[in-house]
Order: C-alpha cells, then sequence, then structure tokens
C-alpha cells in the first residue's frame, strides 16, 4: 500500500475496547495498583517505639537536585528525645512545586527516615499547603501517612499499606543473601516485605520483557 | 423630517424593504453563531477522533464524553493574563489576531449551507414572504472573495511572527507566508478547473450546475479534487503541513508569544478555516447542499446533505493529522512548486482544451492526443530543468538532494 498503508493502520484503531490508556477510574471505584517502585509524596518514618528515625544529618537536602528540602537539625533534649541519635530533624520541609520525585533523599538518606509513598493525586490551590511540613509529614502511630485535606485517598486501604518504597541496595557490600535480589526494610506497622527475586529469574518469569531487555543494550543493570 | 426623508440624502437608502434587511441580519447572526458552535464541535471532535485514531480515550472528565472540554478551555483562556513582550510592536501585535480571525468568518458568508437544489430550484427558500438563498451573500465574484480572503489570512499570521519581536515566532511566521503563498497557486488553478465547468464563480451558481449527481469531484477527473484538497491541507497549516507551529523546532510558532483572548482568537481562526475550507471542498467538488429529498421539505435536506458531506471532510483532516509525519521543509517546497502547480496546471489546460473541443465538435480522442504529446513535452522540459539544477548544485558542491 505504500504511502496510504498508514491510514489503514490509524482507521483499524477505532472502535477497538483495549485501548493504550485507560481511563482515570476514580468515580468508579477502585483505583488500578500502583507499581511497587512508584514514587509518590514522601513520608517520614519512625521506629517501632515511636521514635523518630531522622537525625537531621541534611544529606537528603544535600542530594536533591531541586532543592526543595529544606531540614534543620537540633539537639536531642536529654529528658524527651525525639530520636534515638544525638541530633533530629528538628525542621523538616518539602516543598512540593519543586520536588521533582527522583528518589535520590530516599537513597541519600541513611537511616531510612524518609520514604516515598503511593499517594500522587494532590492538588493544593496555595504555596503554604504546597509546603509539606515535619508535622504534616511524619506517620502516625499505625505507619501509615497522614491524610492532608486536599489529598485524594479514595483507595486508601490499597495504598496506604504499601506507604514506604525504601529498597535495600543489592550491592556486594550489602547483604549476602540478597545479592542481586531487591531487598525491603521494615516498617512500622506493616514488619518486612519479601523481597523480590533476582533479576535474572523476573525476567524468566515474563518472557516479553525478558526479551526486551536482551535486546536493548546496556539495560537491566 | 421624516425618516424617508431623511434617508433619501442617499439614493440608495430610498425604499428600503425592512424585511429584507431584518432576512440579512438574521442570516448575519444565524451563519455567526453557527460557525462559533461549529468551532467548539470541531476543537472536541478533533481531539476525540484523534485519539481514536491513535488508540487513546481523549478528554473525557468535561461533560458526557468530554463535551464540554472546549468550553472550558475557552475559559481559561480569558482567564489568563494577557501580555505583550517588550520588543513587540504593539499596535501590529493586537492587530494580528484579528487579522487572522475575521477573514475566517468572512469566507463563511458566501457557502451555501442549505436550501433545495433538486428539481430545478436554485436552492431558493421563502422566509417571512421573501425569496432568499441560505448563504449569507451570493456575490458574482463568489470564489475568487473565498481566495482573497485566504490571501488576507497570510498577514495575520505574518504580521504575528514578525511583530512579536521574538526570533521562534519570527520562523514560524515566515515559514507560512512561504508555505501559503506557494499553495495558493495550485489551490487556485485547481478551482479555474471548477470554475471552468460550472462557467460562474457564484458559490450558488457552482452548486445549481453540480446538481444533481454531476459532481466536479468526477466531472473535472479527480485530479483537481486532489490537489485542492492537499493544498487546502498546506493553506490551513495542518499536519501534515503544519511546520508553521511545528513545537519540536519552533516553540508554538507564528503564536508563541501570544496569550489569554488573543492566542484564543488565533486558535478559533485556526479551526474556523478547517471549517470553511471544508465546507468550500464540499461547494466545490461535492455539490454542497445538493441532494435526494428522501421525506419532507426539500431545503430540510439541504441541509443535511451538506453536514454530512461537512463532517466527512472534517474527520479527513483529523484522518490526515493521526496518520502523516510532518513534512520536512524541502519537502514541503519541492511538492508545492515541482508537483502540484505543474500538475495543476497541465489538468487545467487539459480540461481546457477538452472544453473547447466539446464547443469546436472536434474528434475528442485528437483533442486528448494532442493534449497528451503537448504535457509530455512540458513535463520533459519541467524534469530537465530539474535535473539541471541539481547537477549545478551538485557541480558546485553542495550536498546532493
Amino acid at each position: 500500500m505504500g504511502y496510504l498503508g498508514g491510514f489503514w493502520v490509524t482507521l483499524r484503531q477505532i472502535g477497538r475496547k483495549q485501548r493504550k490508556t485507560r481511563p482515570y477510574v476514580k468515580d468508579e471505584g477502585g483505583k488500578r495498583d500502583k507499581p511497587v517502585r512508584l514514587h509518590g509524596r514522601h513520608v517520614l518514618n519512625r521506629y517501632e517505639d515511636g521514635m523518630e528515625k531522622c537525625i537531621g544529618c541534611e544529606l537528603c537536602a544535600g542530594v536533591c537536585p531541586a532543592r526543595c528540602i529544606y531540614v534543620r537539625g537540633a539537639d536531642n533534649p536529654p529528658d524527651a528525645p525525639v530520636s534515638p541519635g544525638e541530633r533530629y530533624g528538628f525542621v523538616y520541609e518539602i516543598n512540593y512545586l519543586r520536588c521533582i520525585h527522583c528518589d535520590l533523599c530516599v537513597e541519600a538518606c541513611p537511616t531510612e527516615a524518609i520514604t516515598e509513598s503511593k499517594l500522587f493525586e494532590f492538588s493544593f490551590t496555595n504555596r503554604q499547603d504546597a509546603i509539606y511540613t515535619k508535622a504534616e509529614l511524619v506517620v502516625d502511630d499505625a505507619g501509615l501517612p497522614q491524610q492532608l485535606p486536599w489529598e485524594d485517598w479514595t483507595d486508601a486501604e490499597v495504598v496506604a499499606p504499601l506507604t514506604s518504597a525504601w529498597m535495600r541496595a543489592t550491592s556486594p557490600s550489602g547483604d549476602a543473601r540478597y545479592t542481586g535480589q531487591v531487598a525491603w526494610s521494615g516498617e512500622l506497622g506493616f514488619g518486612v516485605r519479601d523481597p523480590e527475586p533476582a533479576q535474572a529469574d523476573s525476567d524468566a518469569a515474563d518472557p516479553v520483557r525478558g526479551a526486551h531487555r536482551a535486546s536493548t543494550p546496556g539495560a537491566g543493570h | 423630517m421624516t425618516p424617508a426623508q431623511v434617508l433619501a440624502l442617499d439614493p440608495l437608502l430610498i425604499d428600503v424593504d425592512w424585511g429584507v434587511v431584518g432576512i440579512v441580519v438574521l442570516k448575519v447572526v444565524v451563519a455567526f453563531t453557527l460557525l462559533l458552535v461549529s468551532v467548539l464541535f470541531m476543537v472536541w471532535f478533533e481531539r476525540k477522533a484523534v485519539s481514536d485514531l491513535q488508540n487513546r480515550i481523549g478528554p473525557n472528565r468535561a461533560g458526557p464524553f468530554g463535551l464540554f472540554q472546549t468550553i472550558a478551555d475557552g475559559l481559561k483562556f480569558f482567564m489568563k493574563e494577557d501580555s505583550i513582550p517588550d520588543r513587540a510592536d504593539r499596535r501590529v501585535f493586537v492587530l494580528a489576531p484579528y487579522l487572522a480571525a475575521v477573514p475566517a468568518f468572512l469566507v463563511f458568508a458566501v457557502v451555501p449551507i442549505g436550501g433545495d437544489f433538486s428539481d430545478g430550484n436554485r436552492g431558493v427558500i421563502r422566509i417571512f414572504g421573501h425569496d432568499t438563498l441560505m448563504q449569507v451573500a451570493d456575490p458574482p465574484v463568489g470564489i475568487l472573495f473565498v481566495l482573497a480572503m485566504s490571501g488576507i489570512a497570510v498577514y495575520g499570521i505574518m504580521l504575528a511572527g514578525w511583530s512579536s519581536g521574538s526570533k521562534y515566532p519570527l520562523l514560524g511566521s515566515v515559514r507560512a507566508s512561504a508555505q501559503m503563498v506557494s499553495y495558493e497557486a495550485a489551490l487556485g488553478l485547481s478551482v479555474a478547473a471548477v470554475v471552468l465547468f460550472s462557467e460562474t464563480l457564484s458559490t450558488n451558481g457552482i452548486v445549481a450546475a453540480q446538481v444533481p449527481w454531476g459532481w466536479n469531484l468526477w466531472a473535472t477527473g479527480l485530479v483537481p479534487f486532489v490537489i485542492f484538497l492537499i493544498a487546502a491541507t498546506a493553506e490551513l497549516n495542518r499536519p501534515p503541513f503544519d511546520l508553521v507551529e511545528a513545537e519540536q523546532e519552533l516553540v508554538g510558532g507564528f503564536n508563541t508569544e501570544y496569550a489569554s483572548f488573543r492566542f484564543a482568537l488565533f486558535f478559533l481562526a485556526e479551526f474556523m478555516n478547517v471549517v470553511t475550507m471544508s465546507a468550500i471542498i464540499v461547494t466545490l467538488f461535492l455539490g454542497g447542499p445538493a441532494g435526494p429529498v428522501l421525506v419532507g421539505p426539500g431545503w430540510m435536506w439541504g441541509t443535511i446533505w451538506f453536514t454530512v458531506k461537512l463532517l466527512g471532510f472534517l474527520f479527513l483532516f483529523v484522518w490526515f493529522r493521526a496518520t502523516l509525519p510532518r513534512f520536512r521543509y524541502d519537502q514541503l517546497m519541492v511538492l508545492g512548486w515541482k508537483v502540484l502547480i505543474p500538475l495543476a496546471l497541465g489538468w487545467f489546460l487539459l480540461l481546457a482544451g477538452l472544453k473547447v473541443a466539446d464547443g469546436a465538435d472536434w474528434n475528442p480522442i485528437a483533442v486528448v492526443a494532442v493534449a497528451a504529446v503537448g504535457l509530455l513535452a512540458g513535463y520533459g522540459l519541467l524534469a530537465s530543468a530539474l535535473w539541471a539544477a541539481r547537477r549545478n548544485r551538485e557541480l558546485e558542491g553542495e550536498v546532493s538532494i
């Protein structure tokens, strides 16, 4: 068909039930499951005993490419410590007008204090709301993020248990048992998630993606 | 002094029939509203149809099937800050959107959008006891008016880019003016073929000449129709000829510096032009509102047939957009100057020859044979000129094409 073949290619898409994009199903009850590693808004985690994990080291602020994190550490009060270490995050603010959800802060954090939840549906109408303070970011006693008035939580029961997304690196310097696997850190209220299988095994289980990876140079590292 | 005496100062205004004036005002208002509504519809239809063709969903949040998306977009335009760049030529910058939008409105005035063309009627309807046509005006220059207006619309785009005081809009507008001037010639030559057959420039006359099935589409041998369609797509700056606003190269093209209501005017003009150009194709080649009257009054069927044909072309333009990738600039010029214009000119000469032969009772086969020899000779000259030009460029060490 030469030049005109393309017209048939586009025309036969009409009326197809299965679309590449799918509708936003907010009103039809229940949203789609999020990918395990989706980067949503941040949470500040706590230990099982309620202590905050953040030690106010400012590594997250230093690594942030969008410079959206502002941290000020302070010495822990000896009689009522906020975190187990010497210092704690006294001020912690994230500006979501700037955040690009790259997750570098999560990787930089030495204590797994900051992780990203699966929540991404929040639209605020002023600058004050866009800057999340520590009081808003820190998780509650059950380990769940706090719901703010402008956040959409219609699938909370699906999303909320997957608040954290802290992956343990599988570098040789890490835990030898998890070489080649993706392990997850323990979370307040949810314990430890099962590690993901090694890359070669997951590719074997999903031949399409495996073939794609094999044919793409440089992928899969 | 009575009103009659005041009006008598101008001899044209003696004995004014206020019924006629009322009908003219009514027709203007109806045409204006229809065009605006059809633009609202067209924007929605384009987004919805193109997403269908590309296996997507398209707007579905505002109203049922996203029908109110255009209204929401329009409201947003009006709420936006209206800014004029510091380095802009302020007067021209403000004037340009109107130069683009007003001709787009005016072209629609000569399009017959209905009327009964069956049984020797010429599309005349009776309204309030007056005979009138279902088009705002039927000037004797008809189709020339359309070409003139599309010529003026170039100024809107050109001046918009030039007056913005910014380089990307300037590049976009230079492309636009070059492109529209190039394709205007092919467009005009294919219109000439239609006029040759209809023997009138009036749009109403062109429609009446095609009743009932003598559509110019086949009467002129399909070639002028195809050329007109391609040239019209280029005139509209629509894909695959949308180099004027090639996002990857020119940000937004000539309208980069425009915001708010002025941008909305450009947007409006663009989609209005799509609607009017489709209407003109229908008028010129597909018999406009002419068609069989099945049941009920004839004038109603005129409008129905017109709408059906119009929708077909609106879909065709969307289909082009969904299917064809954008032309490179030199490919655009090659197609316009080296293919469409010679072809349109050759075909026009052939049709003119046949017309003369028909009147003089010559043998049509001999006429076609002579014309073919003449056209082939012309093609040979053109091809050798192209070859020589290319050879020269190669000898001068430029990149071979």
